[in-house]
């Protein structure tokens, strides 16, 4: 959990851009995408593509707006259903289950597959009961469990200190970066394996967002994370794996350090030094 | 005529517009009350009417309005926000839904005359109930029901995505989802909705007409028991609501006094159907600010 306390963000030597990379081809696969595309009536969005993902690894997802990575993130946890007019094809593997098809019962996979949005979006009710609001519904009525399980989950998005003595007040009265970490801590309340973010740094104040990356980085202790992210550095910073996505298409997917100092696509490079996008 | 004169012509137009209205409305405030407001007195209030003689209060016309109006709301509220949850959440677009908008938008403007000879052949004469409250409440539901469904469905299609998805992404189900996040943060557009619904079944007669009718029987306000013919709370008995009482004194009043009975009536009709209007942005703005406060 000290991961990241002796370690200033600002001083990285490249060498520690990709601090797990030694650990890297041991990690298991715990989300295997196999020929995924989506389309959003005739519009492919994303188009066959293949990804396995790591576990207990920070993968980011960096590629300019509209390539279709928002898209493959919210295939994860299927909510894309809520779009009418999306349809998928091919196959996500998450314990052996290709997770994609129509019986599968989303609600469960929701919570075991969690998800922090760009925006961020507490419900307008109190701090504790923003936790509490997914726990209620699975049935968990005891206070001392709830009161527990409330204080874990803020501990670990590091929000406890901040708001231990104002539990019982409006989330909206918490600053962005809070609301962002208290929804984090509510998603993580769910004990979920898999953790997608989608920009969740991007409407926040850069202080926040500092706090936001250390806070990734403890949490790939426990998590698999996959980051969609518009900011280059962060994703360097953050990220175990790294993919570029461009016009739906999964352009280079390979180690977070080799992507950004060494890539094996022309494409990917112009990206990365900012010529396009 | 160059832009700067058209834009002041237009403003001077659409100030006008708004003036005349304003005016209008204030004048009608100023007849209807200072017409009525003499004869509003605590003994004009709860007194029963008279057929004959000079001098009836509206004590039952009152009674009967404000409980006809409870009577629709409870069947009129369920039923309208269960429509609105359905048409903002499950109806997929396509053919079906855009018939049954139809549909709802039909029965939203029918003249409220036909519903209350809908009414007379339904709750009267096929149930053989006669003229009942509840057949007066029924009626008013036939036009009630449209704008709760529309109110709620706006109210919920308002709420921002962001909202439904935070709940739907911690693994929560739609129904779920729609009882604990998206009616919550709709509530003061439902509420508001249903004030202001609220004051146009309070105003009501003509649907009322021909379901409700245009007498009530002796009450005695001590007798609770909603199954004794002359309880207040029977909704099996006919009662003439205030509108009514106004359209039928002024037709076919035999009391002298029947301008001066209508003018008070017609002011205490007013000032309730305000006090709706009021109510409901202030208690619409009352929780808008709870919700969404400390932002």
């Amino acid at each position: 959990m000290n991961y990241t306390a002796d370690r200033p963000m600002e001083t990285k030597t490249e060498k520690e851009i990709a601090p797990s990379e030694r650990k890297a081809s041991k990690r298991e696969v715990v989300l295997d995408v196999k020929d995924l595309s989506i389309f959003y009536g005739n519009k492919e969005a994303v188009k066959s593509a293949n990804m396995g993902i790591e576990k207990n690894a920070v993968t980011a997802l960096i590629g300019p707006s509209g390539c279709g990575k928002s898209t493959f993130i919210r295939s994860i946890n299927r909510m894309n259903d809520l779009i009418p007019s999306s349809r998928a094809e091919g196959e996500i593997i998450y314990e052996g289950i290709n997770i994609l098809r129509d019986d599968i019962n989303v609600v469960a996979l929701r919570s075991e597959i969690g998800m922090v949005f760009q925006k961020p979006n507490p419900f307008p009710k109190s701090i504790y009961n923003n936790i509490t609001h997914a726990l209620k519904y699975n049935g968990q009525k005891n206070k001392k469990v709830l009161d527990q399980i409330v204080e874990e989950s803020l501990r670990k998005a590091a929000l406890w200190d901040e708001v231990k003595d104002r539990l019982h007040q409006s989330a909206m009265s918490l600053s962005g970066g809070q609301q962002q970490r208290l929804c984090i801590a509510r998603t993580l309340a769910m004990e979920p394996q898999i953790l997608l973010l989608d920009e969740p740094a991007s409407a926040l104040d850069p202080v926040s967002n500092s706090k936001i990356e250390e806070l990734i980085l403890q949490l790939k202790e426990d998590y698999s994370i996959v980051i969609v992210t518009h900011n280059m550095s962060q994703a360097s910073r953050v990220s175990d794996k790294t993919a570029f996505f461009l016009n739906g298409d999964i352009v280079e997917y390979d180690d977070t350090k080799k992507i950004f100092t060494n890539p094996s696509e022309a494409r990917t490079e112009e990206y990365i030094s900012g010529r396009f996008g | 005529m160059n832009s700067r004169i058209t834009d002041r012509i237009a403003t001077g137009v659409f100030y006008t517009i708004a003036a005349i209205m304003v005016a209008l409305l204030l004048y009608l405030f100023y007849f209807i009350l200072s017409n009525g407001l003499p004869q509003v007195t605590w003994d004009f209030l709860t007194s029963p009417s008279s057929s004959y003689q000079a001098g009836g209060g509206i004590r039952d016309q009152l009674f009967n309005s404000l409980y006809i109006l409870v009577i629709t709301m409870i069947i009129t509220v369920p039923l309208g926000v269960c429509g609105g949850i359905y048409m903002a959440e499950y109806a997929k677009p396509g053919k079906i839904t855009n018939f049954i908008r139809t549909c709802i938008e039909m029965l939203a403007s029918l003249p409220s005359i036909v519903v209350g000879l809908f009414g007379l052949l339904i709750f009267v004469n096929i149930t053989g109930w006669g003229y009942t409250i509840i057949g007066g409440a029924l009626a008013l539901t036939i036009f009630n029901i449209p704008v709760m469904v529309r109110v709620t469905e706006d109210a919920i299609r308002s709420v921002p995505k962001e909202q439904k998805e935070a709940s739907l992404a911690l693994g929560i189900t739609r129904w779920h989802t729609i009882k604990t996040v998206l009616l919550p943060y709709a509530f003061p557009g439902i509420l508001t909705g249903a004030i202001l619904a609220s004051g146009r079944v309070f105003g009501e007669a003509a649907a009322l007409l021909y379901t409700a009718g245009l007498s009530t029987p002796t009450l005695d306000y001590g007798n609770w028991n909603p199954f004794a013919e002359n309880s207040p709370l029977n909704i099996f008995r006919p009662a003439e609501t205030l509108a009514v009482h106004i359209w039928s004194v002024n037709t076919q009043g035999l009391i002298p006094d029947v301008r001066e009975v209508a003018n008070g009536a017609s002011a205490v009709l007013v000032i309730a159907v305000l006090l709706f209007n009021i109510l409901a942005r202030w208690l619409g703005s009352v929780i808008h600010k709870k919700l969404t406060a400390g932002k």
